[in-house]
């Protein structure tokens, strides 16, 4: 094979000549992020999360062959930039409820979204309903979470050469289907086969839903031996004066204020340089003092949210959204792609719990009214910072509001990123 | 059954039953040997085929931002009203289904619809009452259609004219003989011919690629999907000269060897069919189609037409051929030209409908005739179709190097506001820039020309073209599927009132991702006039938007949010 030198980012590297690029970075020592490559012999360049500059011009580094002389950029601002903000098309345009994922942890979407260090995707959540389809005899597709890669039309076929994924429909209403005819001639190791090469949670095997029980998944490990440990404040910074903090749930399961609590010792540290104003954790319902910081969990699911959220905004200098939804409208948001209408008739109308027209919808003037769908709060205030974690960890949460609070450095290491 | 007849095999359940019944589906999917799903997937990617029965007649009418601004949100309603029918819903209707379509190539005569594939005109509440009417009445389509002839309003002095010009069959093909192939290639290549379906690349450099390539086998194809809005010009060529469209692929046949061509005509333009396919016969007869054309040995050349079935993309020349080969119309990958790797992996040609024509002329006329008209670069005429606020829509062939304003007054503007010029993945153009010149130095136009004037929401525009790009899409890269969409979100943000100069500046910055990141030339200039626009005309944009302020709230449409529980609870 012939050798060639090529650079990437100014650097020489070389390798075989006409070897594909993602594998020819890999050689030397440069990780370019693909979600659909998988065979470089077939390329497919449809997720253009790979995105480079070839002589100044952008194609899929996918889809390219290194020969001599090449002038290749793959981390410049912009470069870097665009394939996040190609990663948080695919979270908004889905309906990526990590949480509630059977892949979560064992994703390489997730992983990339912590690899590109996404807090909160700067695009709207467009919340299409896409249905999940069980029909078949193996596999179960989540179309809420297909991100179109096509890694499994390529991959899965049957033994007599059939396909058994393919797209349905063009433009935004492109979907990917299973042939159920097909489908049933797989074997069950292809079966998994199709589950694990979806860099996403979309293919599903029947009764093989978790990939990996929660507790043992790479994330769930952090640094090995390690716990996100809460850091110790310097005490040198002048500030006698404890900071004041408020804290509210909205639209959120609490779950977060539990998170929060649970520094165990480390709140004696915490109460030492904080002051809780209005939080569930006081019970003081209105500020009584204008306060530096706003813990807000929970999205804005209704006129309360809404009217909490503004007087937070209006006591609190810097306001802080913990939680994904908090973040974006998280688990209370897997109603927005459901009519109100439909989900309040199945609360109160049609649950087994409910008698034939013994129950009715609440309405009162005095109950807050529900909005057509959950929204993320920095769509209704500004918001100044966004921690990610379904609910993050305790120390995570804690260390990131000392930073900002005292303007300390803190580096968020690589697995204290979650979004569940 | 070959899978490249597909599209046709498809047409046929569609035309003789009016839709594709899942046995048929199941049928067509044995015989070639894939996947039931392999099937569906390639019916639900082109619009006119359909997997529910449908009504006798079925009613496309065309949603262009032209068909809206003429009144097409009156017509949608009266085809509702006359025949009870929901658009875009298979209604079970025995006698009418009705769909929404993005533009037929009708734009001087919108509001304008097709049924089955019959073009129906300058619509209005009146007419759809008769024509509803008479097809219930079972009068016959053929006599109570409207002609979809565009007027041809401007041709330069008969010296500077090159299309539409007198034309005598074979004209051109008596010159080949002479010649060699490598001397006609030198020809176009004197001629600075250029691409016509927009993308301008040099057409004696396309060839030349084909004619190099060690391919077994070579293959010609005439594009004439035409389905950028507002464009109609090819649409002329193809009825009033198809024979020198064909001759110009005979020409490139006769430069490159290929022996297999193909024109793939866009289902709009049905009507065109019978027209061409007789030309094609008449070839044949003349000798100037099949074997030893013209008495040249061994010079063999074959012609078919593949119709289309609705997919804006298949224009792309790389989403075509994946089309003619009978798959799903998604573009192939940018790394080979169809010269290297094109219809079943043959050197392929894809060259635009007037492309061949030109090519044709060169042939006939020479090059020193042409060399006389249009600018420094940009040499010989240009065809465009005009519409909009204008008193005179239709066919204009221009000199090169015609100025707007020159253009405006030809076409009786009724002041000119805002100028889209090569559809909606062109570029628009204020008042303060009229005195461009159409060229390939300053303004190159694909053929489109739509005229809007002060009374024009130029959201409205925008919108109906983000529309158009987010439902064309062909859906299989990020950036494109999602980034138009989110667009679109935007778009609607700013026409309800809660957008700051921050979402402005967040659409120039989201375009920029999304034309860097695309995989084909459709997402790769989708925001193009969006983000023209809000630089052309700031004012305007100014007053739709808020400026951004030390306020802490973000704009909230409150009466929208609990809209929903009000109806919900009043509804008890
Ligand atoms: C989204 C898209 C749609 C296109 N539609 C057409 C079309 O309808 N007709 C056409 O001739 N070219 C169209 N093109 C351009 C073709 O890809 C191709 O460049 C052209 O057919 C080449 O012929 P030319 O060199 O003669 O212009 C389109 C390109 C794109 C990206
Ligand atoms: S784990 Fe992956 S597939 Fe599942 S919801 Fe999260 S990003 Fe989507
Ligand atoms: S199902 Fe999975 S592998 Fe298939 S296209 Fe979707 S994300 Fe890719
Ligand atoms: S840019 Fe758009 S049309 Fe082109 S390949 Fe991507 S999704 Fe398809």
């Amino acid at each position: 094979m012939e050798r060639i030198s090529f650079t990437i980012d100014g650097r020489i590297c070389a390798s075989d000549k006409g070897l594909n690029l993602i594998e020819a970075a890999k050689q030397n020592g440069i990780f370019i992020p693909t979600l659909c490559h998988f065979k470089h012999q077939n390329p497919i360049g449809s997720c253009r999360i790979c995105t480079v500059k070839l002589n100044g011009k952008a194609i899929a580094g996918c889809t390219l062959n290194v020969q001599e002389g090449m002038n290749i950029e793959v981390n410049t601002p912009i470069l870097l930039d665009t394939r996040k903000a190609i990663l948080e098309m695919m979270f908004v345009e889905g309906n990526h409820f990590c949480p509630s994922c059977e892949k979560s942890g064992d994703c390489q979407m997730q992983n990339l979204g912590y690899e590109t260090g996404i807090r909160s995707a700067r695009f709207p959540h467009l919340f299409v309903e896409r249905f999940i389809d069980a029909k078949a005899k193996r596999i179960v597709i989540n179309k809420n979470r297909c991100i179109k890669c096509k890694r499994c039309f390529e991959e899965v076929t049957t033994n007599d050469g059939y396909k058994v994924f393919s797209f349905i429909n063009k433009g935004n209403k492109t979907i990917v289907s299973v042939d159920y005819e097909q489908e049933e001639k797989l074997t069950e190791s292809q079966a998994q086969y199709a589950m694990k090469i979806c860099p996403t949670g979309a293919i599903l095997v029947k009764g093989k839903s978790l990939s990996k029980p929660f507790g043992d998944r790479i994330f769930d490990q952090g640094i090995p031996g390690k716990t996100i440990p809460f850091l110790k404040t310097n005490k040198n910074n002048n500030s006698t004066q404890k900071k004041l903090v408020a804290t509210t749930s909205l639209a959120g399961c609490f779950g977060c204020h539990m998170s929060m609590l649970d520094i165990d010792l480390g709140l004696l540290d915490l109460i030492e340089l904080v002051e809780f104003n209005k939080s569930p954790f006081t019970d003081i319902k209105k500020f009584t003092k204008r306060c530096d910081i706003g813990i807000i969990e929970g999205g804005c699911s209704n006129t309360h949210n809404f009217e909490v959220l503004r007087a937070f905004r209006e006591n609190c200098d810097i306001l802080v959204s913990v939680g994904e939804c908090a973040i974006w409208g998280g688990l209370p948001a897997l109603r927005n792609t459901i009519s109100l209408e439909e989900c309040l008739n199945e609360a109160y109308k049609n649950s087994l719990s409910s008698e034939q027209d013994e129950t009715i919808i609440p309405n009162h003037e005095e109950i807050p009214k529900i909005f057509n769908k959950v929204y993320a709060n920095h769509e209704i205030v500004k918001i100044d910072y966004h921690i990610p974690g379904c609910p993050p960890n305790s120390n995570h949460i804690w260390n990131v509001v000392k930073n900002i609070l005292f303007e300390e450095e803190y580096a968020i290491p690589y697995p204290e990123f979650k979004y569940d | 059954m070959n899978r490249t007849n597909l599209l046709n095999e498809l047409w046929e359940y569609q035309n003789k039953h009016g839709y594709i019944s899942k046995r048929a589906i199941t049928q067509i999917a044995k015989s070639l040997k894939v996947s039931i799903l392999d099937i569906e997937g390639v019916i639900s990617f082109y619009h006119f085929f359909h997997q529910k029965p449908t009504g006798k007649f079925i009613i496309y009418l065309n949603n262009s931002i032209i068909s809206e601004f003429k009144g097409f949100q009156y017509i949608k309603a009266a085809f509702e009203k006359e025949t009870g029918c929901t658009f875009n819903e298979y209604d079970e209707n025995p006698l009418f289904s009705l769909f929404e379509t993005s533009c037929i190539g009708l734009s001087d005569q919108e509001p304008a619809a097709l049924i089955n594939f019959y073009p129906f005109t300058n619509l209005t509440v009146k007419k759809v009452k008769t024509i509803i009417k008479q097809l219930k009445e079972d009068e016959k389509l053929a006599t109570i259609s409207s002609s979809f002839i565009s007027k041809i309003q401007y041709t330069p002095s008969e010296e500077k004219t090159m299309l539409f010009r007198n034309y005598i069959e074979g004209n051109s093909l008596k010159k080949i003989r002479k010649y060699s192939a490598s001397e006609i290639l030198e020809n176009i290549s004197k001629s600075g011919l250029t691409g016509r379906g927009g993308a301008f690349f040099s057409t004696a450099q396309k060839w030349k690629y084909c004619k190099e390539s060690k391919s077994d086998k070579k293959i010609i194809i005439c594009n004439a999907d035409e389905g950028e809005p507002g464009t109609f010009k090819d649409k002329a060529l193809l009825n009033n000269y198809p024979g020198l469209i064909i001759e110009g692929m005979i020409i490139s046949a006769y430069v490159t060897g290929a022996k297999e061509g193909f024109i793939y005509l866009r289902a709009e333009y049905k009507y065109l069919l019978k027209k061409l396919e007789k030309t094609l016969e008449k070839f044949v007869d003349k000798g100037f189609l099949g074997d030893h054309i013209c008495g040249i040995p061994n010079f063999n050349f074959y012609i078919k037409i593949q119709l289309g079935a609705g997919a804006y993309i298949c224009g792309e020349e790389k989403a075509l051929i994946e089309s003619l080969e009978g798959k799903r119309g998604e573009p192939r990958l940018q790394k080979y030209f169809p010269t290297q790797n094109g219809y079943l992996g043959y050197s392929t040609i894809v060259n635009n409908v007037e492309t061949f024509a030109k090519a044709s002329r060169v042939i006939e006329l020479g090059t020193t005739y042409i060399s006389k008209i249009g600018t420094q670069k940009s040499k010989g005429t240009k065809l465009l179709s005009i519409s909009g606020d204008v008193a005179k829509p239709g066919i204009y062939e221009i000199e090169w190097g015609t100025t707007i304003r020159e253009l405006l007054k030809l076409c009786e503007a009724l002041s000119p506001y805002y100028i889209q010029i090569s559809g909606p993945s062109g570029e628009c153009i204020n008042s303060t820039e009229f005195d461009r010149k159409i060229c390939e130095e300053d303004i190159a136009c694909g053929g489109s020309i739509m005229i809007f004037n002060r009374s024009r929401d130029i959201l409205q525009i925008q919108k109906n073209f983000m529309n158009f790009f987010k439902i064309e899409s062909c859906g299989v890269c990020t950036p494109c599927r999602a980034g138009n969409q989110i667009l679109y979100e935007k778009i609607k943000k700013i026409e309800r009132g809660l957008s700051t100069e921050k979402d402005l500046e967040e659409i120039k910055q989201w375009a920029n991702i999304i034309k860097l990141s695309s995989r084909c030339g459709l997402g790769k200039t989708s925001p193009n006039s969006l983000v023209m626009a809000i630089d052309k005309f700031k004012d305007y944009f100014n007053l739709k938007t808020s400026p951004i302020t030390e306020n802490q709230y973000v704009e909230f449409d409150m009466e929208n949010a609990i809209q929903e529980y009000d109806d919900v609870i009043n509804n008890l």
